[in-house]
């Protein structure tokens, strides 16, 4: 008998962060860092020294690791950690940040996920993404994720009846809400019908499935409550968390993800049900994935995601309110911060500072991460339920 | 159905010829036991030694048992379709300038799922498939996915072209013309659809058998060459470098004796002059033209073959300094498959045993006709392999050497001198 699992009761997390993204940058990976930890301070009032935390996400501080940022920019903490996990750092970061709050190992943790990105430096990430990418999928094409997830969209689209246009609902109205988040670096609307016309990626992926790499940085601090308060800081709460990798490798194709295994669980956590969730942030580097985790999380039965973008709206002020930053698809994808931009949108969604494109009323908010091609899928998923603080 | 390749139009002599690259050649040390099978025609996967199952990627230890024990082995290739697509953007420049390029994600019935180049003529998802695997132009090993029943052109398919050499619509050079393996290397050429085939003879004014038959086809122009001799070399590549598109090396120098058997150094140096020095001044002289022209349309230049011996793994002491020569053309094709790698230039390397011709009349039979050694030669042209080793005496030989070279050497030194 494992011994019962402790919420997370008395976490706080708050203060999110983005630093501005740009397509490309001629800085390294560090100087993300540093605007994002100098953005946390300015902010939360704290001085360096109080940081005594770091958990970071970055692919492109090599050779560096945290171990060489903490040199670089003159910090001592007590507690570090190194998320190499992508898509999934934002809820792998948090969920051990949190726990080393309720431990005692810091008081006052920075989770960071920054990138930069020079303009060779997406095709030098994919040659040597992973020990299988290098031998079993850059050989084939190299055209990095978009294959694979051609392949997963394609067996999808197969099984389960999807359209194109299925998937474009989820691209358009995420263009919508990038129109509402001055950081998005898509500024134009989109309508169904350019999304049907962009060119082809890799079939049957089209230009709008795809993001733009970007260089930027995400970042928010884990703390105690009662440190939160005394601070005078907005946060939230965390109701429920899960974690799962390498789920389901016997399935040929990825046409589900860890998400299943473990979301009874999640939602035991936050004693709530799918439906009290009021906005939803996934983890969107392609719409097939966006539409599993509607599937996988609860909101639809495996093969109901077509149906179910179809009969919702999903927009900031829509009837299923999802990545209201216009997510990675239209804001860009900085490298890991890719993996955080759904929980600082969802921290500012539940402390009413989401400028135009707050979701009114939200009292729950859901993040799920999806991180890591090794080889034909992503290995890494997880998911938060976020609540407001009492 | 695949088409059937035209045969190209006379090259534009203003234009630039293509620049050739290659498609990634990074592969860490595991994955390279996939080359080794495909480097000689066998699809191999990493089967577990403890619990069966059958491994890709190619790892170090069972992704079901955690054994590290994992052998290579033949796999039949057979699979389903899963999911298909086609790319139109690549980040690889190799794969930029061949845009679009299909790709199938295929699981075999052996277990895993593998990610493939797709030929042609395979259709949409599901459906039964074949999978292989072959060199790519880096001379790393790919899977490739074939139809279970291919169309008469199936070769002809842009995707399989970029891993072999197929001799159709090609221009070969041909350096002995004057021995029977030679006649029929050009016979078997010419049936195969290559355009022109240079036929090296050396000494001219000696007449030769089956060589004015050889010279009758319209294909065929005979031309001068002595490989003992560098400026005969370098004259044949000032005026056919720039056009050939594969190099076949047969020509050699052969007797029989050891070291014992005969005094002096001047036959041996002799086998030396054409076998080892022969080949390097060929290299040298059409190497750099060959590479240079590695992307030049759809007949581009594409193969450089080596005539050497399965004695060249293990001496034969009957044979001893013919064995010694023909080791010694063995190390300097793999310097010269090093140095072509960049190009995309493949070096076949041909370790025929016995050939049944006037030097090996001692040696008991089965021993190979020359007709077959030249259709084993197109075979691996067709197949764009990299290692061959034809007939039954070579293929016993390499399983013995690879199984265990010592015991081969004490064998063949016990039997054979």
């Amino acid at each position: 008998m494992s011994r019962q699992r402790m919420s997370y009761d008395g976490v706080a997390v708050a203060v999110p962060v983005t630093v501005p993204y740009v397509r490309y940058s001629t800085r390294s990976a560090h100087w993300f860092v540093a605007q994002a930890l100098q953005a946390l301070i300015k902010t939360s009032g704290l001085s360096k020294d109080q940081i005594d935390g770091l958990c970071l996400s970055s692919f492109s501080l090599a050779p560096d690791t945290v171990v060489g940022v903490t040199q670089h920019l003159g910090l001592s903490p007590r507690w570090l950690d190194h998320m190499p996990t992508g898509g999934a750092s934002g809820v792998m970061c948090l969920r051990r940040a949190a726990r080393a709050i309720q431990a005692g190992d810091a008081s006052v943790i920075a989770c960071v996920a920054a990138d930069t990105n020079h303009v060779d430096s997406f095709r030098q990430t994919l040659g040597s993404f992973s020990n299988f990418s290098r031998d079993a999928t850059y050989p084939y094409g190299a055209g990095g994720p978009n294959s694979v997830f051609a392949f997963i969209t394609d067996n999808y689209m197969r099984s389960f009846g999807a359209r194109r246009e299925d998937f474009g609902r989820i691209a358009v109205d995420q263009r919508t809400n990038a129109l509402k988040n001055s950081n998005a670096l898509f500024k134009k609307p989109l309508t169904m019908d350019e999304y049907m016309r962009a060119r082809p990626v890799a079939d049957p992926v089209h230009l709008f499935d795809c993001v733009m790499p970007c260089a930027g940085a995400e970042a928010f601090l884990v703390m105690g409550q009662e440190r939160a308060q005394d601070l005078g800081l907005a946060h939230v709460v965390i109701r429920g968390t899960i974690e799962r990798h390498n789920a389901f490798a016997d399935d040929p194709v990825m046409y589900r993800g860890g998400w299943l295994v473990d979301r009874d669980d999640l939602y035991a956590q936050a004693d709530a049900t799918p439906g009290d969730i009021d906005f939803v942030q996934t983890y969107d580097d392609y719409p097939v994935i966006v539409m599993m985790q509607f599937e996988d999380l609860g909101f639809c039965a495996k093969g109901e995601g077509p149906a179910f973008v179809n009969s919702h709206s999903l927009t900031y002020d829509g009837s299923f309110p999802h990545n209201t930053s216009g997510g990675q698809l239209s804001s860009g994808q900085a490298g890991a911060a890719g993996g955080f931009i759904g929980m600082t949108e969802a921290i500012r969604q539940l402390t009413d500072s989401a400028d135009k494109r707050g979701v009114s009323g939200a009292q729950l908010g859901l993040v799920s991460g999806y991180g890591m091609v090794a080889y034909d899928r992503c290995v890494c998923t997880g998911a938060v339920i976020l609540g407001r603080s009492a | 159905m695949t088409l059937p390749i035209q045969r190209p139009d006379r090259k534009n002599p203003v234009t630039a010829t293509r620049q050739s690259n290659l498609p990634p050649t990074e592969r860490g040390r595991v994955a390279l036991g996939m080359t080794a099978g495909a480097a000689r025609g066998v699809f191999e996967l990493q089967v577990c030694t403890d619990c069966g199952c059958v491994q890709y990627p190619p790892r170090e230890a069972c992704g079901q048992c955690l054994s590290v024990d994992l052998k290579w082995q033949a796999q039949n290739g057979a699979g389903n379709l899963l999911s298909s697509t086609t790319l139109h953007h690549s980040n690889d420049l190799y794969f930029r300038d061949r845009l679009p390029w299909r790709l199938g994600l295929v699981q075999l019935d052996a277990g895993p799922t593998v990610m493939t180049h797709l030929h042609g003529e395979v259709g949409q998802a599901p459906m039964r498939v074949q999978v292989g695997a072959r060199l790519d132009r880096a001379g790393q090993a790919v899977l490739i996915t074939y139809p279970e029943q291919g169309g008469t052109h199936m070769a002809d398919d842009k995707i399989l072209r970029e891993m072999t050499s197929d001799p159709k619509y090609r221009k070969a050079l041909v350096t002995d013309g004057k021995t029977a393996l030679g006649q029929a290397i050009v016979k078997a050429l010419i049936l195969a659809g290559a355009d022109t085939v240079w036929v090296g003879q050396s000494e001219p004014w000696k007449q030769a058998d089956g060589l004015l038959e050889i010279a009758s086809m319209p294909q065929v122009f005979l031309v001068p060459l002595d490989l003992t001799d560098g400026r005969s070399v370098t004259e044949l590549a000032g005026e056919i470098g720039g056009k050939v598109d594969m190099v076949i090396n047969n020509a050699e120098m052969h007797r029989n004796h050891g070291i014992a058997g005969r005094r002096g150094t001047d036959s041996a140096k002799a086998e030396m002059e054409i076998n080892y020095f022969g080949l390097l001044r060929l290299a040298q002289a059409f190497g750099p033209a060959l590479a240079a022209r590695a992307a030049d349309g759809t007949t581009h230049a594409t193969a450089w073959v080596n005539l050497l011996s399965i004695y060249a793994l293990n001496n034969f002491p009957a044979h001893g300094t013919f064995s010694a020569s023909k080791a010694a053309a063995y190390s300097l094709a793999q310097c010269l498959r090093a140095e072509m790698q960049p190009s995309g230039i493949r070096v076949i390397n041909v370790f025929p045993g016995p050939i049944d011709d006037e030097w090996n009349q001692q040696i008991a039979p089965p021993k190979l006709s020359p007709e077959s050694l030249a259709a084993a030669i197109i075979k691996a042209l067709r197949d764009g392999v990299e290692d061959v080793y034809p007939g039954d005496i070579a293929q016993e030989w390499l399983q013995r050497w690879r199984d265990n070279p010592k015991a081969l050497e004490r064998e063949i030194s016990k039997n054979g001198a």
